[in-house]
C-alpha cells in the first residue's frame, strides 16, 4: 500500500500540480493538453471530471467543463482519460470531481475502474471527511489516494481530521474564494498551512490563486505543491497547446 | 420517536453535509446559533412579535365551497399564506433568518430566488433590518417574474441575473454558494427552502411549521376535527413541509405533495423530481433529484419559476419513501386550469405555484369522496404571474394565446 503521489512529492521535493478538465476542448484534446502540461513540468495532474452544478469553480473552469459536457462527456470519458494518459506519461494522475457521479457510477465499481485505469486517487472538493465512509473504504481497498480540503475557516479539529483522512496531499484552500487566477497568493495560505503542520500534516498542495511561477516560488517556500488551475485553462482556451505549453513551462520555473 | 421530532442533519439516508470544506465554520456557527435561539425565549418572542405586527400572522383560513363544487363535494379550507406581507410563506423563514444573520453580527444577506417571492421576502428583510442584500436570479425568471425583479430593486437590494447552465433557480443557487464560499465572514447566506446543507432543511421547516400548526388549531375549531388529507405544492418544499410537519404524527391525516409535471412526466419538460428522480446529492444534501445515468443534473422544466428545480427537500425525500407523505404531478395545464377555477369562483387569484396544489386538492376531492375535508396551503399570491398568465389565457387586449 503505497501513494503514488506522496511517493512523487518526497522524490522531487517540491511539485507543481496541474488541473485540467478532461473533454475540453474535446476528449482528445484535452488527453493532448495533459500530456504536454507534463512534458513542460507539471509533476502531479489534476484531471477535473466536468459536472453540471460545479459551485466551487470560477467563471473560466466553469465555461470549460460546460463545453465539454455540451460536446458530449461521459463519465467514463474521465476513466479512459486518466488510462490513456498514464499509458503516455509517468506521473500520478488524480481526477478531482464532485461528488454525485461517483455516487450514481457506484463508489466501489468507480474506484475500482480508476484504479484498473492506472489512477492515483481522487480530490473531492464537495465531500468532507464527515460524509466519505464509502470513499474512504473503497480508497483503501483499492489503494487509492484520497484529497480533502483545508481552509482557513476550518478549526484545527477539522484540519486535524482533514489530514488524517487525506492520503497523497491535503489540498488547502488558499483564499476563502472560488477557484480563479488572481494577481496575489492569498496570505491566509501561509498560515493554514502552518497550522496544518501543526496537526501533523506532511504533504500539503495549496491551491486556488496560483497564476505564474512567482507565485508558485512563494507558495513552494511554504507548502509541498502549488496546485494551478485557471491560468492553465484560460491558456487552453485562448492559445491551445501553445499557449498551454508556455504557460506551464513559466509557472514550472517557480519550482 | 414522534415524526415531528426529526432535528437531522440527516431524514433516514436523506440530507447531511455536501459541501466545500470553506463552508463548514459558517453551517457549525449557524447550526450553534440556531441551537441558541430556539431556546431563548428572547428569541422566540421577538419572532412572534414580528410575524404579529409585521407579517399578519395568524393568517385566516377560508373555507372554498364554489371551488369545492368541482372537487366531488369535499370542503375545501385554504391556509391564506398568501395574505402575508410580501404575498406568499416565504416571509416566515425570512425573518427568521434574518434575526439569526443580525445575532451573528453579519451585514450583508444573499439569497436565491425562482419565482421572486423569496427575493421579494429577502429584500424585505433587509430593508427592515438595514442589512445589504444580492440576490441571485437565473436570467429565465428574471424575465418571466420581472415585476419582483422590480419589487427586489425597489426595495434596495442588488438583483444578479445568473447567465450559467440552465439560467434558473438551480443556477441561482449554485451562485449563491459561490458568493457565500467567497464572502463567508461578512455574508449570511438566506438560503428560502427546506434543501441544502444542514442545518437549512431542519431550520427553514421550523421557521415554517407554525404554518400547519396554526392551520391545525384552526380547523379543528372551525370543523371539530383533523383534516382528511393536507396537500401543497412541492418544489424544494418549503411550504408544503411548513403545513405538513404538525400533522405528521396524526396517522389518519393523508399528506400529498404536488410536483410540477410541466408539460407531462413522460416529457423530458417537467420538475417532478419525487415521481421521477432518485437519490444522488445536489446544493449540499442527499435526496431525490432529476439526474441521467451520470450523475449530472437534469434540467427541470415548469410553468412556475418557484417549483422549476431539480431537486427537493430531504426530508420530503424520506416521508415519501417511509410512506408517510404522498407526492404527485401535476401538470403545467392542470395548474393553470385550477388556478383560473380558484380565481373566477372564490375571487382568489393563487400563485401558479400554489395552483399546483390546488389542482391536486380537485383530484384529492374526487377521490376522497364528499366527506372529505381537504386542507390546502394557498401558498401565494398571483399578482406576480399575471404576464404568464395573461399570455397563457391570452386574456390581454392585443395578445394571441
Amino acid at each position: 500500500m503505497s501513494s503514488k503521489v506522496e511517493a512523487a512529492i518526497s522524490a522531487k521535493g517540491k511539485v507543481l500540480i496541474g488541473y485540467l478538465p478532461v473533454g475540453f476542448p474535446s476528449l482528445e484534446g484535452s488527453i493532448e493538453a495533459a500530456v504536454a502540461l507534463v512534458e513542460s513540468g507539471v509533476d502531479i495532474l489534476e484531471l477535473g471530471v466536468p459536472y453540471t452544478d460545479p459551485v466551487m469553480d470560477g467563471l473560466v473552469i466553469q465555461e470549460a467543463t460546460q463545453v465539454a459536457l455540451a460536446n458530449g462527456f461521459k463519465l467514463p470519458h474521465a476513466i479512459e482519460a486518466v488510462k490513456q494518459i498514464t499509458a503516455r506519461v509517468d506521473i500520478p494522475v488524480l481526477l478531482m470531481t464532485y461528488f454525485n457521479p461517483v455516487i450514481q457510477y457506484g463508489v466501489d465499481k468507480f474506484a475500482s475502474d480508476l484504479s484498473e485505469a492506472g489512477g492515483a486517487g481522487l480530490i473531492t472538493p464537495d465531500l468532507i471527511p464527515d460524509e466519505a465512509s464509502e470513499w474512504l473504504a473503497a480508497a483503501e481497498k483499492y489503494d487509492l489516494d484520497r484529497v480533502f480540503l483545508a481552509a482557513p475557516s476550518s478549526t484545527d479539529e477539522r484540519l486535524a481530521q482533514a489530514v488524517q483522512n487525506s492520503r497523497g496531499f491535503v489540498y488547502a484552500v488558499s483564499t476563502m474564494g472560488i477557484t480563479g487566477a488572481r494577481q496575489d497568493v492569498d496570505v491566509a495560505a501561509k498560515s493554514l498551512v502552518a497550522r496544518l503542520r501543526n496537526v501533523g500534516a506532511t504533504h500539503i498542495g495549496v491551491g486556488v490563486g496560483i497564476s505564474n511561477g512567482t507565485q508558485v516560488r512563494e507558495v513552494l517556500n511554504y507548502g509541498d505543491g502549488a496546485i494551478v488551475g485557471s491560468a492553465l485553462v484560460k491558456a487552453l482556451n485562448d492559445g491551445g497547446l501553445t499557449a498551454l505549453r508556455s504557460v506551464a513551462a513559466e509557472l514550472a520555473s517557480g519550482k | 420517536m414522534a415524526l415531528r421530532d426529526e432535528l437531522g442533519p440527516y431524514f433516514g439516508e436523506y440530507g447531511g453535509r455536501f459541501v466545500p470544506e470553506s463552508l463548514i465554520a459558517a453551517l457549525d456557527e449557524l447550526s450553534a446559533a440556531y441551537e441558541l435561539a430556539k431556546l431563548d425565549p428572547g428569541f422566540q418572542q421577538e419572532l412572534t412579535e414580528l410575524h404579529r405586527t409585521y407579517t399578519g400572522r395568524p393568517s385566516i383560513i377560508t373555507e372554498v365551497p364554489r371551488f369545492a363544487e368541482h372537487a366531488g363535494g369535499a370542503r375545501i379550507f385554504l391556509k391564506r399564506e398568501d395574505l402575508n406581507h410580501t404575498g406568499s410563506h416565504k416571509i416566515n423563514n425570512v425573518l427568521g433568518q434574518a434575526l439569526l444573520a443580525k445575532r451573528l453580527g453579519k451585514t450583508r444577506i444573499i439569497a436565491e430566488t425562482g419565482a421572486g417571492q423569496h427575493g421579494v421576502a429577502s429584500a424585505t428583510a433587509a430593508a427592515l433590518f438595514g442589512l445589504e442584500c444580492v440576490v441571485y436570479m437565473g436570467e429565465v425568471d428574471t424575465v418571466r417574474q420581472a415585476l419582483n425583479v422590480a419589487r427586489m430593486r425597489l426595495l434596495g437590494a442588488t438583483v444578479i441575473p445568473v447567465t450559467t447552465g440552465s439560467r434558473t433557480l438551480k443556477d441561482a443557487i449554485n451562485e449563491a454558494l459561490r458568493d457565500w464560499v467567497a464572502n463567508v465572514d461578512t455574508t449570511h447566506y438566506l438560503l428560502g427552502t427546506v434543501a441544502g446543507p444542514h442545518p437549512f432543511p431542519v431550520m427553514v421547516r421550523d421557521f415554517h411549521k407554525i404554518i400547519g400548526e396554526e392551520a391545525r388549531a384552526q380547523i379543528l375549531e372551525i370543523t371539530g376535527q383533523l383534516p382528511t388529507a393536507v396537500a401543497a405544492c412541492v418544489g424544494g418544499g418549503s411550504n408544503a413541509i411548513g403545513i405538513f410537519h404538525a400533522f405528521l404524527d396524526d396517522p389518519s391525516v393523508g399528506l400529498y405533495g404536488f410536483e410540477a409535471a410541466g408539460r407531462g412526466v413522460d416529457t423530458a419538460e417537467h420538475a417532478a423530481t419525487i415521481t421521477k428522480g432518485r437519490p444522488g446529492v445536489l446544493h449540499g444534501a442527499r435526496s431525490y433529484m432529476l439526474q441521467d445515468e451520470d450523475g449530472q443534473t437534469i434540467e427541470s422544466h415548469s410553468i412556475s419559476a418557484g417549483l422549476d428545480y431539480p431537486g427537493v427537500g430531504p426530508e420530503h425525500s424520506w416521508l415519501n419513501d417511509i410512506g408517510r407523505a404522498h407526492y404527485r404531478p401535476i401538470t403545467d395545464a392542470e395548474a393553470m386550469d385550477a388556478l383560473r377555477l380558484l380565481s373566477r369562483t372564490e375571487g382568489i387569484i393563487p400563485a401558479i405555484e400554489t395552483a399546483h396544489g390546488l389542482a391536486g386538492a380537485l383530484q384529492l376531492g374526487k377521490e376522497l369522496g364528499p366527506e372529505a375535508i381537504i386542507l390546502v396551503n394557498n401558498s401565494g399570491r398571483g399578482d406576480k404571474d399575471m404576464e404568464t398568465a395573461a399570455k397563457y389565457f391570452g386574456i390581454l387586449d392585443g395578445v394571441a394565446e
